[in-house]
């Protein structure tokens, strides 16, 4: 499944663009201390979580990230942005909280875990 | 002339929802006194209205109390803010109250009490402390910067409300004046595990929310004044004023600190 295909599914709001939506995904990883996400979180893994600070975007090019989604309708600022268009990240942002969006994410048949 | 002072800029008072009920200004700068301290920072979440008590208690001291605050950044970061002047801290005040939603649960997070110097109850504060501003780090670095103040980031190596726990890694852009350290870790230690800071301005504090924490931890710093201009050029290294590592038992010019910015 593509970043495109869940972003279509479940009404994504798509911030870039201009980024490759064509990316596989192959797991998924909700946490909001990046901390956590370096440790934890797997190449191909779409990232649901509530930080917007910039440094989310250095996480997810780090780690190899299928892309992220912020929930509950929360937008980045234009530096956080900025930085995503410069790594090449997908950024996306649905209205659902994380609960209800893991929970769809799921039914679709991504896993966090083989 | 410059000498060491022992300072623990790190200390909440019966404001803060967490923190001991007892922790009224006379109790704190007697038991900061016995310990040896010449220098403590008061800081409270989101709050400095028990600070102006504090320094009044101080007043006949030698202890010098400085005003601050521990900010929470809207990514759940605490941000620990050092001034000069109760007017500064009360501006800091003033800004972090514009961006702090949420009303207080005392059953749920403690009671806030505003006290006197004399530990007489003013009144409750009924703002939500425990939670986060609407500012981001950035802007919460900024304000502390723009006033005159000094920005550290608490406890970096905790991983709750840490810088590195909650961002992963510090924004080379973030003007920060130092990373706190707690009781729990040696800056030797820290610059270990954190080897990418290991340049970095590292000071230790108590964090007390007892009595019986306060100066707990310290950092011994080479100063001519107890000021935060002073402790700006320590944290730097600058003009012969510096951190003193803990154990140095001289106070021969070591390796220099750098700052952040």
């Amino acid at each position: 499944m593509r970043v495109r295909d869940v972003a279509g599914a479940l009404g994504l709001e798509v911030l870039t663009p201009q980024q490759d939506l064509d990316r596989e995904i192959t797991g998924g990883y909700v946490s909001d201390l990046l901390s956590d996400v370096i440790a934890h979180a797997k190449p191909g893994d779409l990232w649901i979580t509530l930080q917007t600070h910039r440094n989310i975007i250095a996480v997810a090019s780090l780690k190899e990230l299928a892309g992220i989604v912020l929930v509950a309708g929360r937008t980045p600022d234009s530096e956080t942005l900025a930085k995503a268009r410069e790594e090449n990240v997908p950024v996306l942002t649905s209205q659902l909280p994380a609960f209800e969006l893991a929970g769809k994410l799921y039914q679709m048949g991504i896993r966090g875990t083989e | 002339m410059l000498r060491i002072f022992k300072a623990d800029l790190h200390v909440h008072t019966c404001l803060s929802p967490c923190a001991d009920l007892n922790m009224g200004p006379r109790a704190l700068v007697e038991k900061a006194s016995q310990q040896g301290l010449d220098v403590i920072g008061i800081s409270d979440h989101n709050s400095a209205e028990n600070v102006p008590a504090v320094v009044k208690a101080a007043r006949d001291r030698k202890l010098t109390v400085l005003p601050g605050m521990e900010v929470t950044s809207k990514e759940e970061v605490h941000i620990l803010a050092v001034f000069d002047t109760v007017d500064k801290a009360l501006r800091l005040q003033e800004i972090v109250y514009e961006h702090l939603p949420g009303e207080n649960d005392p059953e749920a997070f403690g009671p806030q009490v505003v006290v006197n110097e004399d530990h007489d109850v003013l009144g409750f504060n009924n703002r939500l402390l425990a939670g986060a501003t609407e500012l981001s780090i950035d802007q919460v670095v900024e304000s502390i910067r723009g006033l005159g103040g000094l920005a550290i980031a608490s406890h970096v190596d905790r991983e709750a409300f840490g810088i590195i726990g909650q961002l992963g890694f510090i924004p080379e852009e973030l003007n920060l004046d130092a990373l706190e350290l707690s009781a729990n870790t040696t800056p030797e230690e820290a610059r270990r595990r954190f080897p990418q800071y290991a340049d970095c301005a590292f000071i230790r504090s108590s964090d007390a929310h007892s009595v019986a924490e306060i100066g707990k931890a310290w950092t011994w710093l080479l100063l001519d004044e107890p000021s935060t201009r002073e402790i700006k050029k320590a944290l730097r290294g600058e003009d012969g004023r510096r951190v003193v590592p803990e154990g140095a038992g001289s106070c021969t010019s070591g390796g220099q600190q750098r700052a952040f910015g």
